[in-house]
Parts: structure tokens; C-alpha cells; sequence
């Protein structure tokens, strides 16, 4: 009787098709990001129609909550994630160190974005280019977290004790993200509430500006995963460097003891 | 933990009363703070109880990060952490121990500023002292955000200027609530939400601190 290899579940299959579709956006998130973000500025600008009350301000809309959600939720959060997974003893690994750090110096980019697209909305929606806002006054709060996350980065000290001080950092700052995220409605501020969806999955906007809303969405997703590609090989090619000079340097030490 | 925590507290605490940095160093610069503030917004007697509360907490938020700086410089040296660790305290009761202390020490600040406040800010002493709830509340969580962020830059050499660039914007919500809180209270009312805001914020720090603090000093 001739065995023959057992024919692979629908769920394996399933399994190896969505990794190797996932492996293969992730390698080809530069193009896809810039044909989503043309695609994106075409029908901001040109396909959907002026808001009656905003006008062509509206157009902002295809950009701020994007890039907000970008850096709030998909940046913070992944670094909170790979800073836990870091820390967890079972998981540790420099990898999650270096893709949090990634992450964190993108979403840093992303949310300067939010803050100077949000100021460029408020100065003709508020008459100010800043307001002392709960949602405005915690995204600046939350942003100077990061920063200080990526100074502490740049300090000289040992790669294991630094990836750990950062991976606490990264989860203290990330405590703030809640905060941003319920402001509007623990504090009644200027800035608006849910800018999409009202009272569960009610859409408040339809039409073309939903769907270039939505759009911009994954747009910027594909652009922050390319950011972050690129920014994590990087990272480990610096590390690389690193380690070799190191090893260099004990070689060489030990090549002047036994002269 | 617990006794390990008051073992670490006494430590501090003692150390504390030795060297006296605290009344010569933190106690005079937070007063100072007090006076060059009463400076800037002039001799108006309206002017400076309106922002009496605002300018207390940016006093002891101040003088908090002095505190900390000198509170994390005493368990930098590294023969200090390994005599922590051969004693085999639990890292839990030791950031507990450290917290406490921190905050027995912003005790002692808050209440050398309350008496500025009532001398040079014309603050009712009774309604200061209705507000007292609310400023310990606010001082356990000011400890236990400096205590963790202490620790996170504890030993390097830039420690004196990335402290406050991290502990500040941390501190950021304890400034508001304290305030806000405050100036309910000196207006006649009651601190209201902001009471609960500071307890929730003592409470999440002080946990995530007694879970993240045994990270922080694991040797490299």
C-alpha cells in the first residue's frame, strides 16, 4: 500500500494563502502606498464635492483622522506591543526592541502630522491656530512622551538595559493613548467627537466622502508600513554594525594580550 | 513586598535625614519658585489668589523632579543595585519603599509651600486645608510617576536633563487635576471629578510601577 502525503485542511490552506498575501503586501507597501495615496489626493480633491458648511476645508478630512489614527492606534499600539513582548522573559528578543523603536520614531512623524494638519483646520474652523483643548492639550502631551521615549534611545548604554528602560517608556506613554482617545468626551472641548462613526457602525458621512475617507485610511496604513519596513531594516543593519565593531574590537584586544 | 517596602521607605527616609538635601536644596527652590512667580504676576492681590492653585502645583511639580533626581541618584551607584540584589528584595516592595518615601518627602514641600501660599498669596487657611484629601491623592501619584521614571534614567550620565523632558509631560495630568481640584476647592466647592482622576492615576501608576520596576533593574 502506497502512502501518500495527506492532503493539507481548507484552514492550513487558508493559513499559508493569508501569510503569504500579508508577506507579499508587506513587501510591495511602497508602490501600493503610492498608487492608495494618489488615488486618495484625486478623489479628495478633485471627485468629492465642497461640504455645505466647511466649503473645501472639508478636504482635510482625507488627511487628518488618517494620519491621527495612523500614529494614535497602529503606531502607539505596536509599540506598546513589541515593548511588552520585549519584556515578557519568553518572547524577548531584540527584534521586538528595534520594531518598537521603528514604530515610535514613525508614529512620532504621524502625529506631527495630526498636530500641524489639525492647525492648519483649526485657524479658519476655530480662528486659532491652537486652543488649550483636552484632545489638542493630550495629543501634545503625548507626543513630548515619544519624543523623550526617542531621546532616551540616543543615550549611550548597554543595548539590553536601554531596550528595557525604552520598553517601560513605551508603555507608560501608551497609557496616554486612552486618554487622547476619550478627551472629546470626558471634557466637552472644541474638537469634535466621532468623526466617522456615530453610535456604533452609523455611518455620520456617505457617498464618494466616505469612501475617500475610508480610502485615506489605508493609505496611510500602507505608507506607515512601508515607513516602517524601511526604518526596521535599517535598524538592524545599524545593529549589525554595532555588533561587528564590537566583535572587532575584542578580537583585537585579545590579539595584543597574546603579543 | 510589603515589608521589603518599608524596609527601602526607611532607607530613603533615613538617608533623607542625614544629608538634609531636601531642607537645603528642594525645600528653598521650591519656595523660591513661589516668590519669582509672585514676582511675575505683580502685587495685585486678585491676580495672585486666582493663581494660587495653578502656581502651587507647578512649584511642587518642580521641586518633585529635584526630589526624584535625588531619590533615583541614590540607587544609581551600581554596587547599590547589587546589594539590592543579593539581599533579594522583592522589586515590587523596593519601588513600593521608594515611592513612599518620595512621597513622605512632597508632603513635607507641599506644606513649606501651603504656608508661602498663605503668606505671600492670601489663600484661606481652611479651605487649604479641606483641599488636603485631594493633595495626597496627587502627591502618591507624583511619587509614584517619579519614582518609575527615576528609575528609567537612573545611572545614565544625561540623567539631570532627560528627566524632566520625560517625567513633565507624564506629570502633565496630575498638574491639571491638582489645580483644577484645588481651585474648586479654594472657590468654596468640592474637588468633584478631579479627586477621582488623581486616585485612578495613584492607582494605575502605582500598580504598573510594582509590575515594571523589576524590569528596570535587572542586571544587564
Amino acid at each position: 500500500m502506497v502512502r501518500g502525503r495527506a492532503a493539507p485542511r481548507p484552514v492550513q490552506v487558508l493559513a499559508r494563502a493569508s501569510v503569504v498575501s500579508g508577506r507579499a503586501l508587506y513587501r510591495r507597501s511602497g508602490p501600493i502606498a503610492i498608487v492608495l495615496v494618489a488615488l486618495t489626493v484625486w478623489l479628495g480633491l478633485w471627485v468629492t464635492p465642497p461640504d455645505e458648511v466647511q466649503g473645501n476645508l472639508v478636504r482635510l478630512l482625507y488627511l487628518h483622522p488618517a494620519v491621527a489614527w495612523v500614529a494614535l492606534y497602529l503606531a502607539f499600539g505596536l509599540a506598546a506591543l513589541s515593548s511588552a513582548l520585549y519584556l515578557w522573559p519568553r518572547t524577548r528578543s531584540q527584534r521586538w526592541d528595534l520594531l518598537a523603536a521603528s514604530t515610535v520614531e514613525v508614529g512620532v512623524v504621524f502625529l506631527t502630522l495630526t498636530l500641524a494638519t489639525g492647525m492648519l483646520w483649526g485657524r479658519p474652523a476655530w480662528g486659532v491656530w491652537w486652543t488649550w483643548d483636552a484632545r489638542l492639550t493630550s495629543t501634545a502631551l503625548l507626543e513630548l512622551l515619544y519624543i523623550g521615549y526617542i531621546a532616551m534611545r540616543r543615550v549611550p548604554a548597554d543595548p539590553h538595559v536601554r531596550a528595557r528602560r525604552c520598553a517601560v517608556l513605551a508603555l507608560l506613554a501608551a497609557l496616554d493613548v486612552p486618554i487622547v482617545h476619550y478627551s472629546v468626551q470626558w471634557w466637552n472641548g472644541l474638537h469634535q467627537t466621532d468623526s466617522v462613526l456615530v453610535g456604533g457602525f452609523h455611518f455620520k458621512i456617505h457617498g464618494s466622502m466616505l469612501w475617500t475617507l475610508l480610502l485615506s485610511f489605508v493609505a496611510m496604513s500602507f505608507v506607515f508600513v512601508w515607513m516602517v519596513r524601511r526604518r526596521y531594516e535599517l535598524a538592524m543593519r545599524e545593529s549589525a554594525v554595532a555588533d561587528a565593531a564590537l566583535d572587532g574590537a575584542v578580537l583585537e584586544r585579545r590579539a595584543e594580550a597574546l603579543r | 513586598m510589603w515589608r521589603d517596602a518599608m524596609l527601602v521607605c526607611g532607607k530613603d527616609l533615613r538617608i533623607e535625614l542625614r544629608t538634609r538635601v531636601l531642607l537645603w536644596q528642594v525645600v528653598p527652590f521650591g519656595i523660591l519658585t513661589l516668590v519669582l512667580f509672585a514676582l511675575a504676576l505683580g502685587p495685585s492681590a486678585t491676580a495672585l489668589a486666582h493663581g494660587a492653585p495653578g502656581l502651587l502645583w507647578l512649584a511642587l511639580l518642580f521641586a518633585s523632579v529635584l526630589a526624584t533626581t535625588r531619590s533615583a541618584s541614590i540607587e544609581a551607584p551600581e554596587g547599590t543595585r547589587s546589594s539590592i540584589r543579593l539581599l533579594g528584595l522583592d522589586a515590587g516592595g523596593v519601588f513600593l519603599g521608594k515611592a513612599a518615601a518620595l512621597a513622605v518627602q512632597l508632603l513635607a514641600i507641599a506644606v513649606v509651600l501651603e504656608i508661602g501660599l498663605l503668606v505671600f498669596f492670601h489663600v484661606s487657611a481652611a479651605r487649604l486645608g479641606i483641599a488636603s484629601p485631594l493633595e495626597l491623592c496627587a502627591l502618591a501619584a507624583l511619587a509614584a510617576v517619579g519614582t518609575l521614571y527615576g528609575a528609567v534614567v537612573a545611572g545614565t550620565d544625561v540623567a539631570g536633563t532627560l528627566l524632566p523632558l520625560l517625567v513633565l509631560p507624564a506629570l502633565a495630568p496630575v498638574l491639571i487635576a491638582g489645580e483644577k481640584g484645588t481651585a474648586a476647592v479654594l472657590a468654596g466647592g468640592g474637588p468633584g471629578r478631579w479627586a477621582i482622576i488623581l486616585v485612578i492615576m495613584a492607582v494605575a501608576y502605582l500598580a504598573v510601577g510594582t509590575l515594571l520596576y523589576g524590569a528596570l533593574e535587572e542586571p544587564s
